[in-house]
């Protein structure tokens, strides 16, 4: 056994070293808990509950430095709940309980690539590019290798851009947008030199598949997939809601406006306008027992499907209907049905 | 040499003779992780230079007056240790409440450095360090000046590796040398650029 001088010297090697460690962790621990309380700065844990349901991606979808800044934003700033396009409605839901209201619709939106060449065998080159393979530096040599200004340079910075994979190359070398993936978070947007990508509500699928702002003839003559906006107008008097303006010989649709009705790519010369739903819009008919013949949806129907004598029953020509549902709220009976 | 001249040796042995990252090898985890983006390695350089020199300063107090005077210097690891995580977590509270704008820019590294390799480093030469003279241990100001310069010099090192990284990322490489590998060969020619400063006689 120690005798009594060995414990106290034992005693003196452990304890002191013991003490003084654990003198300093208390004195630490006690200044910090005392600065935890004096220094304290009061977060809403709402930001902290909004910044766990976010998907963390900071992708700026929403138009905010990152997730976090966006959770701050909602909690003081007022910004609307329903801006991450990554987390789609079922993120804005849960924010919307944390913040206690109404998500509101949210209108998802997709990216679409105004142009329909940069492929292969779709695009005139004015000149063989052997540099950086990147639009970006392309795009500053000579205004960039291909025959028109505004057209997809074909070096796929969108396609490396994109952080979910939603953009794909087809055979003829042609930038695809997955729709399911797409999330809408705008990184092929920015990528983009020549500012052919934008971003459209899932809803719509009528598109200007051109960013051209060359003159009419100009522009046939370096298009490589023959389907440029010549600025000529047609869609522009077609567009029964007037969603249609052309700027700098070039056609845009405004989606506050646009009814999905795909008028604009019938008229359009030269096919620029691509009409995902065309074929597969369904057709109006009208119920015999309802109507009364007042002949307001025959004078509406912009492409004179409808037919009939006042105070008669009106008919629908289905072969020239195009879906474009025009007549289906003007009818004061509701007798027009989209089938 | 007068005190200035010994301090300009000071500096220069901390930021190129002996730099902390190149020589040292010490801090290697910011220099390689934080080094993506001019911005956020400014960002981080100057928390460490804060941090350094705030340590410098504790942890010479706490050496002296605490392990020297109770013979417990084999104590100096866990104690500085201890030390620079509650400095550090103390300073982040307090800019925290009273200059956010500062915790904007720091904040998000203050944390990442409470037990870098090279605030302990720099804690710990303090101790064993000998001023220009090759006689006398460091005094208080000698410490404190000596962290300060020791964080330029990192902040330095990393403000150059993420200048030559972001021209890099536009370079056509191997995909097997993309990143990291490119990244540590890199970093092994500039520890060999700045061994040439090894030779440099102040």
């Amino acid at each position: 056994m120690f005798t009594l001088l060995e414990t106290a010297s034992m005693l003196n090697t452990i304890g002191l070293p013991v003490l003084i460690l654990g003198a300093l962790g208390l004195i630490f621990g006690l200044i910090l808990a005392i600065a935890s309380k004096l220094f304290e700065v009061k977060i809403d844990p709402r930001v902290e509950e909004i910044i766990c349901v976010l998907p963390g991606a900071n992708c700026g979808a929403c138009g905010k430095a990152g997730c976090a800044g966006y959770a701050a934003q909602i909690v003081h700033g007022g910004e609307a709940v329903n801006k991450c396009a990554p987390g789609g409605p079922d993120v804005a839901a849960q924010i919307a309980q944390i913040m206690g209201m109404e998500a509101g619709a949210m209108d998802r939106k997709v990216a679409v690539i105004h142009c329909s060449s940069g492929g292969y065998e779709n695009t005139n080159w004015k000149y063989s590019y052997d540099g950086v393979q990147t639009c970006r530096s392309a795009n500053s040599l000579a205004g960039g290798p291909n025959a028109c200004a505004w057209g997809c340079l074909g070096l796929n910075d969108c396609f490396r851009a994109c952080p979910f994979d939603a953009i794909y190359i087809d055979t003829n070398g042609m930038r695809r947008i997955d729709f399911d993936k797409c999330t809408a978070c705008g990184a092929c947007v920015r990528a983009c030199p020549r500012e052919l990508i934008d971003l459209v509500p899932l809803t719509r699928n009528v598109y200007v598949k051109c960013s051209s702002q060359d003159k009419g003839g100009d522009a046939r003559a370096v298009c490589g997939s023959n389907h440029p906006c010549i600025g000529c107008g047609l869609c522009v008097k077609i567009c029964p809601v007037d969603a249609i303006t052309v700027e700098n010989n070039l056609a845009h649709i405004d989606y506050d406006k646009c009814i999905n009705c795909g008028l604009c790519a019938t008229v359009c010369p030269t096919k620029a306008i691509l009409d995902l739903l065309v074929g597969s819009r369904q057709k109006a008919e009208i119920d015999p027992e309802s109507c009364i013949g007042c002949t307001i949806c025959a004078k509406v129907c912009p492409v004179d499907a409808i037919s009939g004598e006042i105070k008669k029953l009106h008919s629908v020509d289905k072969s020239k209907c195009i879906g474009c549902t025009q007549c289906v709220p003007k009818c004061p009976k509701k007798a027009i049905e989209m089938v | 040499m007068g005190y200035l001249g010994q301090i300009f040796v000071m500096a220069m042995t901390a930021i190129f003779i002996q730099n902390f990252v190149l020589a040292r090898f010490l801090g290697l985890c910011p220099y390689l992780g934080v080094s993506k983006k001019l911005d956020s390695a400014l960002g981080m350089g100057l928390a460490v230079i804060f941090v350094m020199t705030l340590a410098s300063a504790f942890t010479y107090l706490i050496n002296k007056y605490l392990l020297i005077r109770y013979d417990l210097v084999y104590l100096q690891t866990i104690t500085f240790i201890l030390t620079i995580a509650a400095l550090v977590q103390f300073v982040e509270m307090v800019i925290q409440k009273n200059a956010p704008a500062l915790y904007n820019s720091l904040g998000v590294f203050l944390p990442l450095i409470t037990t870098n390799c090279a605030v302990l480093g720099v804690a710990i030469l303090n101790t064993t360090a000998f001023r220009p003279d090759g006689i006398t241990a460091y005094t208080f100001l000698d410490s404190v000046l000596n962290g300060f310069f020791s964080g330029v010099g990192f902040t330095v090192v990393l403000l150059a590796m993420a200048g030559i990284r972001m021209r890099l990322e536009k370079a056509e490489l191997p995909k097997s040398m993309q990143g990291m590998p490119i990244a540590l060969i890199l970093a092994g020619i500039m520890a060999l650029a700045f061994y040439g400063f090894m030779g440099w006689k102040i």
